[in-house]
């Protein structure tokens, strides 16, 4: 589903604002430099890892499990990633080859 | 410092062009794939284009492809929020750099990107220069190259018509590795096993929590309440450390 022009320039807009916010919280708040409060540290440490985790997920919400193709063409392509990045540590090269696999695989395999 | 009249290319501009190299090909790269995605969903480059001037934040930008197939405001804002809540330490770490920017600053402070950050964090500005200019010049090149990525994309999934099935796994991807980057710094992996699964606890509440979320509430639903249980789950687990710590240290106060 297309949301209409409004649709999507609001929702443009409510992103664009809160990701200024979250930029811009800090100089609001800290102007002197004061110390943060621990429990916002911690949330700093512990929140990047659980909502990239999270979105891993979200990004695999339709993966077809109990019927054919059994999630075969994410597995596959998942562990390209993993294999990829632990060989050469390389960002763009994992994604644009994991990528060109998965839709080779679901456009022509599968 | 000096206040001498602005001429292009400054001597700050410059400086900053060669090192914003890894974050062209970066963002070229990111910025294509991001406006093939729009484009395989029905967005044309008015939307690519603006989405990256104005919102300009990787990871919520490929989240918000998602988003825009569904009218939901509130579930945006809050997905921005947690996506984005990394930003707060950025800026937090940014005080001191950026104070005595004067003017630059509000842009400074909207373009605070990973990657950008990154830069600001890889050295010290060159000797000689002024620091507003110089960070000014690499921000503005980065911000400049995720919108030229994401309008080139958006125009190439319309001049060229390929079959995209599939090519929303750039998404996954990118997350993926995000993911494995952060899970290496979590924990050396020379670390004691006890060590190590503690210190992955967060990656595997996020993706545990996810997982069972997921079923529960179904695809179109289990973002919020994924969120929700997640910052509970967090918070618990801070409460149980910290109460462990009292108990195993009576001289803590």
């Amino acid at each position: 589903m297309t949301l209409t022009p409004l649709e999507t320039g609001a929702t443009l807009l409510v992103l664009a604002g809160v990701t200024l916010l979250t930029r811009a919280l800090p100089f609001w708040l800290f102007p002197g430099g004061r110390t943060l409060p621990p429990y916002i540290r911690y949330l700093g440490r512990v929140l990047p890892p659980a909502i990239m985790g999270m979105l891993v997920v979200y990004c695999l919400r339709d993966t077809v499990l109990l019927s054919y193709p059994y999630g075969i063409p994410e597995a596959l392509a998942l562990l390209t990633v993993f294999l990829l990045y632990r060989w050469k540590r390389n960002t763009l090269l994992c994604i644009g080859v994991s990528t060109v696999l998965y839709m080779v695989l679901v456009q022509a395999v599968f | 410092m000096t206040h001498r009249k602005y001429k292009f290319p400054s001597p700050e501009l410059r400086a900053a062009f060669p090192r914003t190299l890894p974050i062209l090909m970066g963002y070229l790269f990111l910025g294509f794939a991001f406006g093939v995605l729009l484009g395989s969903r029905g967005y044309g480059a008015l939307t690519s284009f603006l989405a990256s001037t104005l919102v300009y934040a990787g990871s919520l930008q490929f989240v918000a492809v998602e988003l825009l197939g569904q009218f939901n405001l509130l579930q945006a804002a809050l997905v921005a929020l947690m996506v984005n809540a990394r930003h707060l330490f950025y800026g937090l770490s940014m005080l001191e750099l950026f104070r005595g920017t004067g003017r630059y600053k509000p842009y400074l402070i909207f373009s605070l990107t990973d990657e950008t950050y990154s830069l600001y964090c890889a050295g010290p500005v060159p000797p000689g220069l002024r620091e507003d200019r110089f960070l000014f010049s690499l921000a503005w090149l980065d911000h400049l190259y995720w919108i030229a990525g994401s309008v080139l994309g958006s125009a190439a999934s319309w001049l060229i018509p390929f079959e995209t099935q599939g090519i929303e796994f750039v998404m996954t991807a990118l997350f993926t590795v995000i993911f494995l980057g952060q899970w290496e710094g979590a924990a050396p992996r020379t670390a004691a096993r006890k060590d190590r699964i503690h210190a992955h606890l967060p990656a595997l509440i996020g993706v545990g929590v996810s997982l069972v979320c997921l079923p529960l509430f179904g695809r179109d639903a289990f973002l919020l309440p994924a969120m929700a249980v997640i910052l509970l789950t967090l918070t618990a687990l801070r409460w149980q450390q910290k109460r462990k710590e009292a108990s195993h240290d009576p001289d803590a106060s």
